[in-house]
């Protein structure tokens, strides 16, 4: 579903935030990415749905290459959700509208079609009486769980988290990783960064570990949390399991 | 000194005064704002929009309008706009324009220049996030600009415009160069025609200070209110 490979990136022209880093998702299958801050973890992320361009190797997302001059990226990145560490709620929108934008502009559906879809998702995540409240008037949690509901008013083929639950309050964080161990169980295409090493541990498929813009591991999850791995993860991981 | 005044003229005129006057300059003042907001916007997003050369020819224009007394631009282009008219439509001899046309052209070019200055702010003041979020969904630049990213621009910087706008009234009293029956032209008018210029004016500059303190007011509530909503 999600070939990354060799991908060099760069900023300006000496700060290189990507090296040479390959892997891929299968359909179906929940990646987890960790590792320190600065790792490149979200530029990555963000290089899969072209939000972020990069100079060397090539990405394809369901046999589109992302970095092809041709490809059509606004209807590219309709396909692939993105959920962002600060939500991005559209502040002047109501939670309806927030659903319903892309579903028109993007995907040409009628009013009806895109309230009724976005009721539904809205239900899906709990939140059908906010549908005509302001983004400001909801928690943080309940912000984030319109912000799925709103990648997920689009269908997408696979969806993509940038630290979905780390500007949460720690009460919070729970009610956002529900939906999303509900999505990974219905069998999504999920990439995920998130130092959530429960959630990892409860449906990841594989760990993908970056240092200083390396995937230093990329291991099945047994594997990564059980065999001997390379020392940097071991240190990263020690560290905020015991948190 | 008030002794010999008569401040009977201004009840007099005071249907020309308004419903003559008064009301060009409302339209002037309102088709003015609404004008330069658009077109100062399109500055702006020029100005934003990553292409050097387009950029630089924005950012002169600001730079040029703002550089010219106001009565300047206005003069001049009462005179020229018959000329680029013609060289507009190929005519064979100046069109004609009336001077509101023409006084409304220089106003909307000239608060343009203002306006994008605050558009711009506007814009730069919306999180990065906001037009990612929108790219995320399947939004194109310019779809991300008209339902993301203006809309928010607009009501972030709806004071500051407002603002801008008062000013833009008070301005319009400017076209009195081109004779024009404005709000201060047709009081000017009845001061001259009457032998009353001390009434006159006195109630002018009183009615321009009621209406742009009742104005500010308003601006001021308006300003409490949206920083609740945020
Ligand atoms: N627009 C940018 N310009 C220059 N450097 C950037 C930019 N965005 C991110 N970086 C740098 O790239 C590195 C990786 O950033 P990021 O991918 O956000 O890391 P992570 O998500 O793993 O914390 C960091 O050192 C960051 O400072
Ligand atoms: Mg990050």
């Amino acid at each position: 579903m999600i070939e990354i490979s060799h991908v060099n990136k760069w900023y300006g022209p000496t700060f290189q935030v990507l090296k040479d880093c390959t892997t891929s998702v299968a359909k179906g299958e929940v990646v987890v990415v960790c590792g320190p801050s600065g790792s490149g973890k979200s530029t990555l992320i963000k290089c899969v749905n072209a939000l972020e361009p990069f100079q060397e190797g090539q990405i394809i997302l369901d046999g589109i290459k992302v970095n092809d001059p041709k490809t059509d990226l606004p209807k590219l990145r309709a396909r692939v959700g993105m959920v962002f560490q600060h939500f991005e709620l559209f502040p002047h929108l109501r939670i309806i509208d927030n659903l319903c934008l892309a579903q028109e502009k993007v995907l040409g559906r009628s009013h009806e079609e895109a309230v009724a879809k976005g009721n539904k998702l809205l239900e899906r995540v709990g939140l059908t009486v906010h549908a005509n409240k302001y983004p400001a008037e909801l928690s943080g949690g309940q912000q984030q769980r319109v912000a799925i509901a709103r990648a997920l008013a689009m269908d997408p083929i696979a969806m993509l988290f940038d630290e979905p639950t780390s500007a949460l309050d720690p009460e919070m964080i729970s009610e956002v990783l529900d939906v999303m161990v509900d999505l990974a169980h219905e069998g999504m295409t999920m990439m995920v960064v998130t130092h959530e090493m429960g959630f990892a541990s409860k449906v990841a498929h594989r760990v993908i570990f970056m240092d200083k813009g390396e995937i230093v591991e990329d291991a099945q999850k047994t594997d990564f949390f059980g065999s001997p791995r390379s020392e940097r993860a071991q240190k990263f991981l020690s560290k905020i399991l015991s948190h | 000194m008030f002794d010999n005044l008569d401040f009977d003229v201004i009840r007099r005129s005071l249907p020309y005064l308004f419903l003559d006057g008064m009301s060009f300059t409302l339209m002037l003042t309102g088709l003015s704002a609404l004008g330069g907001l658009i077109f100062g916007t399109l500055i702006a997003l020029m100005r934003l929009s990553g292409y050097k050369l387009l950029g630089r020819i924005a950012g002169l224009y600001v730079d040029f309008m703002r550089s010219l007394p106001l009565v300047l631009v206005i003069f001049w282009f009462y005179f020229l706009v018959p000329y680029i008219g013609q060289w507009l439509t190929g005519a064979s001899r100046p069109i004609r324009v009336g001077a509101f046309t023409s006084s409304l052209v220089t106003f909307i070019m000239f608060e343009a220049a203002y306006f994008s200055e605050i558009m711009r702010a506007g814009i730069q003041s919306i999180s990065k996030g906001q037009p990612a979020a929108a790219s995320a969904l399947g939004l194109t630049y310019s779809q991300s600009m008209r339902y993301v990213v203006l809309p928010q621009a607009f009501r972030n910087m709806l004071p500051v415009l407002l603002t801008q706008t008062i000013v833009l009234f008070q301005d319009t009293s400017l076209v009195y160069v081109l004779s024009i029956p404005d709000f201060l032209g047709a009081a000017s008018k009845v001061a001259q025609r009457d032998g009353r210029l001390v009434e006159m004016y006195l109630f002018a500059a009183a009615v321009y200070f009621v209406i742009s303190c009742v104005a500010s007011y308003g601006v001021r509530r308006l300003q409490a209110r949206i920083a609740i909503v945020r």
